[in-house]
């Protein structure tokens, strides 16, 4: 796959705002219908991710913003009894194509979940370095330097340098999760999906990967699900508020917060429910 | 929505059944197939297994099953003299049910009490070092406890119970004529020792499955503790219990060793619990080892009566036990 | 009306809490006299030689059997765990498919077989053709045990949570990496407790050894260095729990001291493996292990 039709993905587009000037977009989403058995999650949301910018989809519990971002890389279709239709534009091609293999689609889009989930009974380096290894790294020295830059990456290095045997569930809440994000960084993804990373931490460790994303937001295309308002408004770049599985607003994020144009976005922001 | 959208637009979805994580379809690569694949014929050799251990069996006990018909199972006339060699088997299942009955009347109640004790008075510290010892009693091989029964316990039976019995209820009463150590007695006894465990674990999981606000309410309404058991406590893990028994029943039909040292080996139907009897475990591990012919296939047909037999039961236990969750540990 | 019947009340209690002691102490007296009988008895015969003699040397020892039952449970577990692996991870994984719920119940019932019919069946298929083995041996015990490790495999692997599959997926791996290399692994201390579970059970079976293994007084006659050629499996053996068996009903006291001797063995070498399994799971993976 290349970057040449960049154009023809944002063609598909009919809905969403344009990106910020300076990011081309590379994935986009186009009239996704979700859900499982008889339940419908998603009906028909399309959006257009901006490049190398953090894309924060918002909305009150229940809404789908997870079943999106799982249809993002197809990791929805895991679930059981899961269905969806719609396409989804990765570099000009449409991942949801049943003959292209939904592996390849995932080793260009890490994920990073709602709770920490290191791997049980794996070390902190081989957590890591275990998506390498299955890709086929052989040679330690390699591995050992991916494992140390992608640890570096997610400004976990320092804290776990010396005690990288240790099992990953020794780590805390927060460190796990970063754990995880360095995991996630290693198979060297271009695009990170983050299903809520922040809703099982404690401030402290919220801290500490909000300003992670920042960082990373330079090299990598991100997408955070959040159902925290203030989370959004500090580190997104592009806000999109869905409200029962129907995409109700997006945009800046400036522009979401100060000048909502629907009343639903309006009362969401202020906290009137959700 | 336009109509270029809707032309773009295609399914997903996993063609399953009931849900659950989908057989691969045909977006999965090669590899993800052929491993499925192999994980479904993996899955098929128990299947195999069990049809080819009917057939093998079936073919076996085929000349029994023709010379005696139904006869077979209510005959007790097993006569292995050539020339007239006539095969019933009444009087080994008839061994096998009461050896395995009598254990059961003697490991349940204890069985049920301990683990009732173990959960709702013992301290946490005692109730895990009596769980470990209960562990150990269910590690011990049959084998060992047929030797130990051979040299211990029968010899305590003739010298103690025997006595007991026959001073207190007579030596005429029916149940407790004749003064064999080895006996349906020592057989019972020994199978209830072994069976124990097993009723003890699954009980008390079915105990631990009670949720405590019962235990609450009942001592709220100022219950003694025993009165809290029989209210709060029993009624809920009844049906566990009742699925420990009745595993703990097909255990004790289908074990060997133990019972073959000390049962006596009789080839006659014994009402008495002090007097030799036999188990179809029990003779087929005796007998099948030097049987030929029409004997082998007895002895055959025999091995297919106990499977059957213990196949019920079990089907039994397991629709009980299955109604509760975490049971499944001690089933393996 | 009230009636005062505290009394009578507290008295049944106790009574009722009596019997359940009783009950708790009778259950441990089968425990004490077993073990004290075991250690009394078995304790003389075990020397040295004990561990490499032949039965019918002086002093005796049980050398064969025990290598026999080392063989036969070789065999057991080449059989049964690979086996027992792909089932346990067929039921876990695609629990949903058409031929699981088969697959389940056949295991259960598999499982309900009495192990001296196992011994009969193997006897049939196996040693009518080709004569007693270690071979057969192993076969009728890998049956005993593939139900067994099969379904402790498959809570195993259930017992890990979902999330840890959809992390390698999202890692771009294919469904049989992250099922053989990463979900299998974090399951690796359970079905590790459950191999040893059901080498302990199946270690101690003699029924089924009886018309398989048979027994022998004799080392094999092919070293075991030929094992890589299968000769030592062809070759009936003797094995603990077979030995013991034999010579419990010896009139010769000497030779039912070995069989206590072998016994004292069978029951500390069964032992070992489930305590040291416990501990080396506890040790080597933490409380969150098994």
């Amino acid at each position: 796959m290349s970057t040449v039709s960049n154009n023809f993905a944002g063609s598909l587009v009919n809905r969403s705002a344009a990106a910020p000037s300076g990011a081309v977009s590379r994935l986009s989403a186009t009239n996704i219908v979700a859900g499982f058995g008889e339940h419908t999650v998603l009906k028909g949301v399309s959006l257009t991710i901006s490049s190398q910018a953090v894309t924060a989809i918002m909305g009150p519990s229940g809404c789908g913003k997870s079943t999106f971002i799982r249809c993002l890389n197809r990791l929805h279709e895991e679930i059981p009894r899961a269905w969806m239709k719609g396409t989804v534009m990765l570099d000009g091609q449409d991942i949801c194509d049943p003959q292209i293999d939904p592996v390849a689609v995932r080793r260009k889009i890490g994920m990073v979940f709602q709770r920490p989930n290191p791997f049980p009974t794996f070390s902190i380096y081989d957590n890591v370095a275990v998506g390498l290894r299955l890709n086929g790294m052989k040679r330690r020295a390699d591995l050992d330097e991916r494992v140390e830059k992608s640890l570096r990456h997610a400004a976990l290095w320092d804290e776990v340098q010396d005690r990288l045997d240790r099992p990953g569930t020794s780590l805390s809440g927060g460190q796990q999760q970063r754990l995880c994000i360095a995991r996630a960084l290693a198979v060297d993804p271009e695009i990170l999906l983050l299903d809520e990373p922040c809703s099982a931490l404690d401030p402290v460790g919220t801290e500490r990967i909000e300003e992670l994303l920042i960082q990373l937001k330079k090299e990598y295309t991100i997408v955070m699900v959040t159902h925290n308002i203030q989370q959004a408004g500090r580190i997104a770049d592009r806000t999109v508020f869905l409200l029962m599985g129907e995409l109700i607003e997006q945009g800046a994020t400036a522009d979401i917060f100060t000048s909502p144009k629907d009343p639903r976005t309006e009362a969401f922001i202020s906290g009137r429910f959700g | 929505m336009t109509a270029a959208a809707l032309s773009q637009t295609r399914t997903i979805e996993r063609k399953t059944a009931r849900g659950g994580p989908p057989a691969p379809g045909p977006r999965q690569n090669t590899g993800d197939r052929l491993f499925f694949i192999l994980l479904r014929s993996a899955a098929l050799l128990p299947v195999l297994l069990i049809l080819v251990f009917l057939t093998v069996l079936g073919w076996g006990a085929w000349p029994s099953i023709k010379t005696f018909g139904w006869a077979f199972l209510w005959s007790a006339n097993w006569d292995p003299t050539d020339g007239r060699e006539d095969y019933g088997a009444l009087a080994f299942i008839l061994g096998t049910l009461f050896s395995s009955l009598f254990a059961l009347a003697i490991a349940a109640p204890v069985g049920i009490g301990v683990a009732t004790f173990l959960n709702e008075v013992f301290t946490p510290r005692l109730r895990g070092l009596m769980a470990f010892l209960i562990e150990i009693l269910a590690t011990i091989p049959s084998i060992v406890y047929g030797v130990w029964a051979f040299f211990v316990m029968v010899p305590w039976v003739e010298a103690t119970v025997i006595p007991a019995a026959h001073w207190i209820f007579g030596p005429k009463f029916f149940l407790f004529r004749g003064t064999n150590g080895f006996s349906l007695f020592s057989g019972g006894l020994v199978l209830a020792v072994m069976i124990l465990p097993v009723i003890v674990s699954i009980s008390l999981d079915s105990i631990r499955a009670v949720p405590c606000t019962y235990r609450e309410a009942a001592l709220g309404l100022g219950a003694t503790r025993w009165e809290m058991i029989r209210l709060a406590v029993w009624p809920p893990a009844r049906s566990g219990m009742l699925g420990a028994c009745i595993l703990a029943l097909g255990r004790a039909m289908g074990e060997t060793m133990a019972i073959t040292m000390v049962i006596g080996n009789a080839q006659s139907i014994q009402w008495s619990l002090f007097g030799p009897a036999n188990s179809i475990a029990s003779a087929i591990a005796l007998q099948f080892g030097e049987a030929t012919g029409l004997m082998q296939a007895a002895l055959i047909e025999l091995a297919l009566v106990l499977f059957v037999m213990t196949l019920l039961v079990n089907l039994a236990a397991r629709a009980l036990v299955s109604r509760l969750a975490g049971a499944k540990g001690v089933l393996a | 009306m009230i009636v005062n019947n505290a009394a009578s009340r507290r008295w049944k209690n106790r009574l009722a809490l009596c019997v359940m002691v009783a009950m708790v102490l009778a259950s441990l007296v089968p425990l004490v006299s077993l073990s004290w009988t075991l250690v009394s008895k078995g304790i003389g015969a075990v020397n040295w030689q004990f561990f490499y003699h032949l039965p019918l040397a002086t002093p005796r020892g049980v050398g064969n059997a025990i290598l026999g039952s080392a063989l036969v449970l070789l065999v057991a577990t080449l059989v049964a765990v690979p086996v027992g692996l792909l089932v346990g991870l067929y039921l876990a994984h695609f629990a949903q498919d058409r031929m699981a719920g088969p697959t389940r119940s056949l295991l259960d019932v598999m499982s309900g077989i009495p192990a001296i019919v196992v011994g009969m069946f193997i006897y049939s298929v196996v040693v009518q053709h080709f004569g007693f083995s270690a071979l057969a041996g192993g076969l009728s015990l890998s049956m005993i045990m593939l139900p067994i490790f099969a379904r402790t495999t498959e809570e195993a692997i259930k017992a890990i949570p979902p999330t840890v599959n959809e992390a390698g997926l999202a890692l771009g791996l294919p469904r049989r990496r992250v099922i053989m290399r990463i979900v299998l692994r974090s399951a690796m201390p359970a079905v590790l407790t459950g191999f040893f579970l059901a080498v302990a059970r199946v270690g101690g079976e003699a029924a089924p050894l009886l018309f398989t293994a048979f027994g022998s007084n004799s080392w094999p006659s092919h070293s075991v260095k030929d094992i890589v050629t299968f000769k030592p499996l062809t070759e009936q053996v003797a094995s603990l729990p077979q030995i013991i068996y034999e010579y419990a009903k010896d009139p010769r006291p000497e030779v039912v001291s070995l069989a206590w001797g072998a016994s004292l063995l069978l029951v500390g070498m069964i032992l070992t493996i489930r305590l040291g399994t416990n501990m080396y799971i506890r040790y080597r993976y933490g409380k969150g292990g098994a």
